[in-house]
């Protein structure tokens, strides 16, 4: 049914139909609404899961760790400085192989401290072994929720999961979402079956320490199974298309990119402006076209490379920066298409909330067809001078 | 004597010898039986029970990071809650994870009153990391970051008081103990094991290594602490003091002599100003948990 | 073969660590004088010291550090330390 809803209150509805036993979150702009949203559902035995209201973030995570470890499904939500704090334990997490599903309402990591949007908190976890999938809008944000848990638990994966989608401009807009229904997410997403677990009936160790003799094969398995989700991804986002008619098999999406000449990339909300855009210069002729990024880790490199090797130019728009280098998205995209010889230019853009318009990704295209890139897009004019 | 004869902490561990840590481990898990799981903190006793694919513990044991224990734990509290299970669960930590980096979490999960047991093995530094300060480090101690030198006498502050810390945020059962006294420290852990809500018992955990005295004397130094004054033995319900171990007190002298941590107190020369402190600080403790038996003629 | 999912062990394999070579002094029990109290099987930090079916304590050499607490602690002075013969 199509429902006129809050993108936090979408969210946290398919997160309720997911069945979480154990929630453990804080409340930080502008993730707040699902946290209460949640809450109330809690309150009103809409939802059976005990609900722990943590002190800070670091605990959150950290209490979604052990229900996880002793085998319930968890979930948490954050975004910005509240990952920031997870960060050792997003680490940890990933390492333990426990299969935690958290929002990341994708927000700008401060200094200077500001509320707004853009991808930076959850690219600084790019490294961490958690799973990352963006939403360009409601219905996806909604959706991932279930294929995430789907994909984190399975046993090819145990692996945590990010659910990024960008604060207000998602989070907080009201949008057409058609929800499942429980029985439907019941059907699409099993009960969780732990493979290792706290348990006196089988009195396992977890999480020990490793020597030098050691380390390096427990880093070597979780990338394998950061890159062996892939095919785990695959077939979940398949099986979704069939039971619901949203297929999210491939890790990216393509737009109008049949002939493109100048590929946008990018991730999350500011691919529905990149789209308008794109139908604006098709009409005035111009062969613009988008590969949206879906699932950031694993990355798809291949579909990238794929999608990428025709095309006279590539525009990456990276809503963050790995200071003294570039965008994270542009360094992938470059790395993929590694020997082609196709150009990747990088624009880092819509830091900290800057709005983007069309007129934006147009100016971008041209810049990219003039070959200039690799720089701060639209920057106030006093700090040229 | 048959007890059990498979211990539940298994030898092999690579803790030094005459471990107070060890010793408590074992002691713990004795009296808490199969159905426990255990969370630790990085430290000593998580470092020398677990090298990989080594691990000492027979019940389920997870170790996560340095200062988020008692969170794990009230994530695996409200999970078993959820779905129905019966296990007891304690969160162990060195006196850095507990009254230091993870007084945070300890906080919390006390303040939001799950069901589970801290336990603090007191060895009183950083062991792990080459004996540095805490928190738990007694004053005058010489550590890797307090040492004793030509304008210093050790750690310039007294101990953290932890248990009083977690009985104010109502725990309603908050205990200290000390390898010297086993049979008693197993009915703490078994109190508080039965006790509804968050329990903290302190255990007094001498290190050899990091104290300064032969590994033999573990215990008998243990006992030293509790006769001067030094630590004090006792038991907490509701936040009020029900239970302390009275002592016929000896001089704190006797403790602090038999340690290298405090030898900058005798040598070159004795400094009297110093450990009158220190005896000080015993007789506040004295006072104040009326632990002097007084020996009638 | 794949490592412990999550860095994870089986229950108990540190036995497979044989830390009596870790030795230079010996616990001789002296069952003569001994008072089966079970002091040492209590203190000892490795577990190590078993009383069999009569309470005559011994200790698992194979485990035992040689640390000396049960020799110390021993009310009966039933426990000596030797030094080790290697
Ligand atoms: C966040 C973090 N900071 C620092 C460390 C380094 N570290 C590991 S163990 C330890 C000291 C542990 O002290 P304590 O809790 O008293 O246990 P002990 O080793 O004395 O038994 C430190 C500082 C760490 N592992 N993690
Ligand atoms: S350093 Fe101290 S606490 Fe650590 S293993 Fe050795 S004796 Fe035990
Ligand atoms: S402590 Fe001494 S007396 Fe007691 S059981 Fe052991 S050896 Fe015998
Ligand atoms: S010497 Fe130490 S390790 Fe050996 S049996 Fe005695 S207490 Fe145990
Ligand atoms: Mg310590």
């Amino acid at each position: 049914m199509m429902e006129i809803m809050e993108g936090s209150h979408a969210v946290a509805n398919a997160v309720r139909m997911c069945r979480p036993q154990v929630i453990a979150a804080y409340p930080i702009t502008p993730q707040t609404h699902i946290v209460e949203a949640l809450a109330e559902m809690v309150a009103d035995c809409r939802l059976d899961a005990e609900y722990i209201t943590v002190e800070s973030e670091f605990s959150a995570l950290s209490a979604c760790l052990g229900a996880s470890a002793a085998g319930s499904r968890v979930y948490s939500a954050t975004t910005s400085q509240g990952l920031a704090l997870m960060f050792e334990v997003c680490f940890n997490t990933a390492g333990l192989r426990l299969p935690v599903v958290m929002s990341i309402v994708n927000r700008a990591l401060g200094a200077p401290l500001s509320i707004w949007n853009d991808q930076q908190d959850s690219i600084a976890l790019r490294d961490s072994g958690w799973l990352q999938f963006y939403a360009e809008d409601n219905q996806e944000a909604t959706d991932l929720h279930y294929v995430a848990y789907r994909v984190a638990e399975d046993r090819r994966v145990l692996l945590p999961a990010f659910v990024c989608f960008d604060g207000y401009i998602l989070s907080h807009t009201y949008e057409p979402v058609e929800m499942l229904t429980e029985e439907q997410v019941d059907r699409y997403l099993p009960k969780y079956r732990p493979v290792h677990r706290l348990d006196s009936a089988d009195p396992i160790s977890i999480g020990l320490f490793a020597s030098p003799d050691y380390y390096t094969e427990f880093r070597y398995q979780i990338d394998q199974a950061v890159k062996g989700s892939m095919q785990v991804i695959r077939e979940a986002g398949r099986q979704f298309g069939e039971m619901f008619g949203r297929d999210y098999a491939s890790p990216v999406e393509e737009y109008r990119m049949d002939d493109a000449d100048c590929a946008i990339v990018a991730m999350g909300s500011i691919c529905g402006t990149a789209k308008d855009a794109i139908d604006e210069m098709r009409k005035e002729g111009r062969k613009a076209g988008l590969l949206r990024i879906r699932t950031f880790r694993p990355f798809p490199a291949e579909e990238v490379r794929k999608a990428l090797s025709g095309v006279s130019s590539v525009a990456v728009l990276d809503k963050n920066i790995s200071l003294g280098s570039k965008g994270a998205v542009a360094l992938e995209v470059r790395d993929a298409l590694y020997g082609s010889g196709v150009p990747v230019l990088d624009y880092i853009i819509a830091l900290g909330g800057r709005d983007v318009a069309k007129k934006d990704i147009k100016s971008v295209v041209d810049m990219a067809a003039a070959g200039k890139g690799d720089l701060f897009y639209g920057l106030r004019e006093e700090v040229l001078r | 004597m048959t007890g059990e004869q498979c211990s539940l902490f298994e030898s092999g561990h690579r803790a030094c010898g005459g471990c107070a840590a060890a010793l408590a481990a074992r002691t713990i898990l004795d009296a808490a039986g199969r159905d426990t799981i255990v969370v630790s903190a990085t430290g000593c006793m998580e470092v020398f029970s677990t090298p990989y694919p080594e691990t000492a513990w027979n019940v389920p044991w997870i170790h996560s990071l340095f200062e988020n224990n008692s969170a794990v734990a009230s994530g695996i509290s409200a999970a078993l809650k959820k779905q129905g299970r019966k296990e007891k669960v304690i969160a162990i930590g060195g006196d850095g994870a507990s009254f230091d980096i993870g007084m945070l979490c300890l906080s919390g999960a006390f303040e939001r009153g799950h069901d589970f047991v801290y336990i603090c093995y007191d060895n009183e530094a950083y062991m792990n990391t080459g004996i540095q300060r805490s928190g738990a480090t007694p004053y005058d101690a010489s550590t890797t970051t307090s040492p004793a030198g030509k304008c210093s006498t050790g750690n310039p502050r007294p101990k953290k008081d932890l248990p009083a810390i977690l009985a104010a945020h109502g725990a309603p059962y908050v205990a200290t103990a000390t390898v010297a006294y086993l049979p008693d420290l197993k009915k703490k852990i078994r109190k508080a094991l039965d006790t509804e809500g968050p329990c903290y018992v302190q255990v007094h955990a001498p290190c050899c290594t990091g104290w300064g005295f032969e590994s033999e004397k573990t215990i008998a130094i243990a006992r030293l602490a509790v006769e001067t004054g030094l630590f004090v033995s006792y038991e907490m319900e509701n936040g009020q003091v029900t239970r302390v171990k009275k002592v016929v007190r000896k001089p704190v002298e006797e403790y602090l002599k038999e340690q290298r941590r405090f030898r900058h107190l005798f040598r070159p020369q004795r400094n009297d100003a110093e450990i009158a402190k220190i005896q000080a600080i015993a007789d506040r403790n004295a006072e104040k948990f009326a632990i002097d038996i007084v020996l009638k003629k | 073969m794949a490592l412990g999912l999550g860095c994870s062990s089986r229950p108990g394999t540190s036995r497979a660590n044989r830390t009596g070579s870790w030795r230079t002094f010996r616990p001789v029990f002296l069952h003569d004088k001994c008072t089966k109290c079970g002091l040492c099987v209590s203190v000892c930090p490795e577990g190590c010291v078993v009383a069999d079916s009569e309470g005559i304590p011994e200790p698992d050499y194979d485990y035992c550090k040689g640390c000396g607490l049960c020799a110390e602690e021993c009310p009966a002075g039933a426990i000596e330390m030797q030094k080790e013969e290697k």
